[in-house]
């Protein structure tokens, strides 16, 4: 990086700011997309990308805001070159702030390269289809919305619910079964509180995993537009230590809203159209840019298994942020206020969440043959049990059949048993596909329409053990 | 000698080269250093503006534009089955053997391999023989599946100066010399055509055979038509890219191209893991040799995502040419407007509804305009199709939007997706009370043939059940299952076991993901026998709750998956045991009595 930053043209020629955004004019030869460092009046320097060049024009976006700046006494050099992280494997265990630069005051890094933060796209003939079984033994996810490594799945969380520490579970906890190879941990933080930041580095070290997580940290005083380049860091970071370290990468983002919220704001600065609730039209292509950077790759070891976090502003699943991420992500891990409010822990409502990847990565070999029936049976049999708690609420519990009673009974133990759990309970799929066997056994046998009678026969408490396999 | 222009501004995929004198509309240039592909898609004085199709960072203004003179093409000869492309036709597989698995700019790689040799057998023409556009010339075996026709291209007359004798020739050797109005030309397998130009055709037939999905829904219901044009609109999550990729394994087509536009990488990485596993239920062969695959992924440049759909249809209608039948689908269509908006508001033009601009629905329907069953050109008579399915992803999962709105304004079948359905894991999740099919009524006679003539009361009864079902389903909720009567309790039993055992299919269940149309009218008749037979037994004072303890009912819900060729039988059977447990439900003096 340092060597780029001696040269490039500099700049007095400040026409206009607005927002995050400089107007520079009277330039020449300015490349789309380069990276450029803007000294301040009083000396301090900040780094901005080029959004929109002409012959002799150029727009400039600050990454650290533009407070402070003015037209006359600000000047602007353009490096010519595109932005850069440095990487090496020493990464691992250091904290950054949201630019990429060290905060946790340990040794200069020494690069092995310097990697262009957006990245290339993968050609979609070279991607391997995700299809290995992650643990995390959250029976909520491992039995119904199983993770595969490799895949993007998001937690769709609200302001106050407990998404840190699902998130903190399922890094401490994930898996692949019958491999020995662990996860390391990438940790982007955009506009987080320092408390949560501090929650999660406390939690790494806690158990001893330090070591295995590279985090960056822009914090909710932190510059906002900064935040747009944070987690191109972390995916950066993240595919170098994935792609060229054969190791296996769990990317945690959170939180997306925020991110978003900076694109909203670059947007609006340049007099965009805007799309839906002021968000420019061109989010969805945006943020795939960073989801898509998850995968498996043929002929590469590593891999990149990528667990946003984002909160719904007012629980609106259609709130674009939520809505564009669920068309780009394989799926989505919903937090329910009223299931937290009943106390339940992960207050995980499966019937809005999903994971598009879950069939590879189950059945025969790979959890238990029976897996997909018994999910597809829990699932049809809590939303029968959801629909008639809400007609409960209009008509009464007298107007309901037997057969009705048996399944609004099903969804309470379904919540309290089988999605509750403790924050440290590591439940093995055996455990959570035999706790959905007790809930079901509670039904008529006839019910169960969605699981083979050899499955039944094997798998159902009632004939547990008394059959051959 | 084409000119040269010079970069003079540059906002993403956008650029504005002026010295551009003399450019045309939809030209093909080549921008800056690297020589990205460029397209002018607009033009003022000398000022061109255009859209770029790779990554634009880096570009300087004074780099230069040079021009081609020539629209922007797809390739079209022997070698295009099997072939995953970008949205302007570069093979993916290629790109990957000369960069690896990333994306580097600036690769140019012809879409067809040069060096191959292809098997070619001249068709019955002489040398002296009068041929014009759409005459077949020979026949290469291009794979398992398909037999390409080697074909005059459009606009081209005249004698048959010489032809190719039997034997292998590349793509780009003569296999034929005409002697035309204007003089010797020479013609390859391999040729070309503008995407943005439809490939002419002698005339529109209307569409009477459906296009069989082999998904019970769609094939009952709402079925397509070969020819049709479709849209499957949705939030994310219910179903879309699911159902269309059932299209692309089980659709009763010749060809199949899969328009992965805007979406997700792993989406076809899985498409290209199974279909090579996967046989065509007709034929036995594997099913990538007839499928055609476009990937312009969300991550990968929107202004070739905006061409990939007309990349898509040009290599449709080549194989529609040849007189096969093929069926395109898109994933998604939104991704397509989305790119259209961007680039548009790049341009800075008049944004309409939602900042589309407002030739959004003009360049929808000239894309849909695109499907139908036609006369195709050349002196023998053949007929043709392309059928079109687009999946759309309104914002919110709400329909009102300007992209599902001006989609279904033009098209003549309509699946909604629900999410409510989905929720429930009920799939396909296609709504069965608002989705339907405009040709339907010209396709009863075909399904009349081959069912026979109760098909279509059938069909009517299961869909007038669900209908009944919907609306006792608001007395429910206003006032609780007691209101109900007997006989309207069982309704709801009946229109039940239509939802569940019939209408729910899963495609991943490896004998249920295909249902032959045999198979659906055996399972329909069955069901709707137990139904009357409820209804009958109810009436006479039996009680529900015992008709539906009748181990026929467990019965009937398996039936699904019952492999299509024991489905006749098995649903025989299951009926004459249905009769027998009726009988014994009475003799065994129930309520009613015999
Ligand atoms: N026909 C089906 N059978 C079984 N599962 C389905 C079916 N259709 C959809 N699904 C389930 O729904 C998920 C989402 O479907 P998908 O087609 O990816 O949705 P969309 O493209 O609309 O976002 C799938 O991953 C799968 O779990
Ligand atoms: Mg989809």
């Amino acid at each position: 990086m340092s060597k780029a930053l001696l040269t490039g043209k500099e700049y007095a020629t400040l026409t206009e700011i607005s927002g995050p955004l400089l107007f520079i004019e009277r330039t020449s030869g300015i490349a789309f997309g380069e990276v450029v460092k803007v000294r301040t009046p009083d000396g301090e320097e900040r780094s901005g990308q080029v959004l929109e060049v002409g012959e002799d024009m150029a727009v400039v976006q600050v990454f650290e805001g533009t407070s402070g700046l003015d037209v006359s006494k600000t000047t602007v050099r353009f490096t010519g070159e595109t932005l850069r992280f440095p990487v090496s494997v020493d990464i691992l265990g250091r904290i950054f702030d949201g630019s990429g630069k060290p905060v946790d005051g340990g040794p200069e890094i020494i690069p092995e390269d310097e990697l262009d933060i957006h990245g290339a796209a993968i050609n979609p003939y070279s991607r391997a289809f995700p299809s290995e079984f992650i643990q995390t033994g959250v029976s909520s996810i491992d039995g119904m919305n199983t993770l595969v490594r490799g895949q993007k799945l998001p937690l769709f969380s609200g302001s106050g619910l407990p998404h840190n520490l699902v998130a903190a579970q399922i890094a401490r906890q994930a898996k692949v079964l019958g491999k020995e190879e662990e996860f390391a941990v990438v940790f982007a933080a955009m506009g987080i509180t320092s408390d949560e930041a501090r929650f999660f580095k406390e939690d790494f070290e806690k158990r001893g995993a330090i070591d295995k997580v590279v985090m960056f940290f822009n914090l909710a005083d932190d510059p906002a537009i900064e935040r747009l380049i944070t987690p191109r860091l972390a995916l950066t970071a993240s595919e170098y230590l994935a792609f060229q370290n054969d190791m296996h990468i769990l990317v945690i983002l959170t939180d997306m809203t925020n991110y978003a919220e900076a694109l909203r704001e670059i947007s609006a600065a340049r007099e965009e159209v805007p799309g839906r609730r002021g968000y420019p039209g061109y989010m969805y292509t945006d943020l795939a840019t960073i989801y898509e950077r998850a995968g498996r790759i043929h002929g590469k070891k590593g891999t990149i298994t990528q667990m946003p976090i984002l909160t719904m502003p007012h629980d609106d699943i259609t709130h674009p942020v939520p809505d564009l991420t669920g068309y780009i992500t394989e799926g989505q891990i919903y937090l329910e206020r009223a299931l937290y409010m009943k106390g339940i822990y992960p207050p995980i409502n499966v019937l809005p969440s999903l994971s598009r990847l879950m069939n590879e990565g189950i059945g025969r070999g790979k959890t238990r043959e029976d897996h997909r029936q018994v999910a597809d049976q829990l699932y049809y049999a809590y939303a029968e049990g959801r629909s008639l708690r809400e007609l409960v609420a209009v008509i009464g519990e007298e107007a309901l059949t037997e057969r009705d009673r048996r399944y609004l009974q099903f969804a309470d133990r379904y919540e309290r048993e089988f999605v509750n759990q403790g924050v440290y309970e590591n439940r093995d799929i055996e455990k959570t596909l035999d706790i959905g066997w007790d809930l079901l056994a509670a039904l008529p046998e006839g019910e169960l329409k969605r699981i083979d009678p050899q499955n039944i026969k094997k798998y159902h408490p009632k004939y547990r053990g008394k059959v051959e396999a | 000698m084409n000119g040269v222009g010079k970069i003079i501004r540059i906002s993403g995929p956008v650029v504005i080269a002026k010295d551009m004198h003399g450019a045309q509309m939809y030209e093909l240039v080549k921008v800056g250093e690297e020589k990205l592909f460029g397209e002018t898609i607009g033009i003022e004085s000398d000022k061109a503006t255009i859209q770029v199709y790779e990554e634009t960072s880096g570009m300087r203004p004074g780099e230069t534009v040079e021009r081609t003179g020539k629209p922007l093409s797809v390739e079209l000869g022997p070698g295009i089955v099997g072939q995953i492309y970008d949205g302007i036709q570069r093979p993916l597989t290629s790109i990957q053997e000369l960069v690896g698995p990333f994306f580097q700019r600036g690769v140019t790689i012809p879409a067809i391999d040069r060096k191959k040799k292809w098997e070619f057998t001249p068709a019955d023409v002489k040398v002296g023989d009068r041929v014009a556009e759409g005459d077949v010339l020979g026949t290469v075996p291009e794979t398992p599946l398909v037999t390409h026709k080697v074909m005059v291209p459009p606009g081209l007359r005249g004698r048959v100066k010489s032809l190719a004798k039997e034997g292998a020739y590349t793509v780009e050797e003569d296999i034929a010399t005409l002697e035309t109005e204007e003089g010797l030309v020479g013609l390859q397998m391999a040729q070309f055509w503008p995407v943005r130009r439809a490939r002419p055709y002698k005339t529109k037939l209307p569409s009477t055979t459906p296009l069989l999905t082999g998904q019970r829904i769609i094939d009952t219901f709402f079925p397509m038509a070969k020819g049709g044009q479709g849209s499957i609109p949705g939030g994310f999550g219910t179903g879309k890219t699911v159902m269309l990729h059932q299209l692309a394994q089980w659709a009763d087509s010749n060809i199949i191209v899969y328009v992965g536009c805007g979406e997700r990488g792993n989406e076809m990485a899985e498409v290209l893991e199974r279909f090579p596993k996967l046989e065509d239920p007709r034929t036995g062969k594997p099913l990538m040799t007839r499928t055609i695959l476009i990937a312009n992924t969300s991550n990968m440049p929107i202004a070739a995502r905006e061409a990939s759909i007309y990349t898509g249809i040009t290599i449709g209608e080549y194989f529609r040419d040849m007189g096969y039948d093929v069926a395109l689908m898109a994933d998604s269509t939104s991704r397509w407007a989305e790119a259209l908006r961007e680039i548009s508001g790049r341009l800075e033009e008049m944004p309409g509804e939602e900042g589309y601009p407002a030739y959004l629905a003009s360049r929808l329907s000239e894309f849909y305009e695109r499907a139908g069953r036609v006369q195709v050109l050349g002196s023998t008579p053949r007929i043709g199709s392309i059928s079109v399915v687009g999946a759309v992803s309104p914002p919110g999962a709400d329909f009102s939007e300007p992209v599902t709105q001006n989609t279904l304004r033009i098209i003549k079948v309509f699946w909604g997706l629900d999410k409510a359905l989905a929720e429930r894991r009920h799939f396909p999740a296609i709504n069965w009370l608002t989705s339907y099919s405009l040709y339907y009524d010209s396709l009863e006679e075909w399904y009349s043939k081959k069912l026979g003539l109760d098909w279509s009361s059938l069909r009517g009864e299961a869909l007038s059940l669900l209908q009944q079902e919907e609306e006792l389903q608001e007395i429910v909720r206003l006032v609780g299952p007691d209101a109900l009567s007997e006989s309207q309790r069982v309704i709801l039993e009946g229109a039940k076991m239509i939802r569940e055992d019939f209408l729910m299919q899963s495609a991943y269940h490896p004998i249920d993901s295909y249902c032959s149309i045999e198979k659906c009218y055996y399972m329909l008749k069955v069901i709707l026998k137990f139904y009357e037979r409820m209804k009958a037994a109810a009436e006479r004072g039996v009680l529900i709750k015992e008709i539906l303890a009748l181990p026929v009912v467990e019965e009937i819900a398996r039936l699904k998956l019952v492999p299509v060729d024991q489905a006749e039988k098995v649903c025989k059977e299951t009926e004459a045991k249905m009769v027998e447990q009726f009988e014994n439900l009475y003799a065994s003096g129930g309520r009613g009595t015999a």
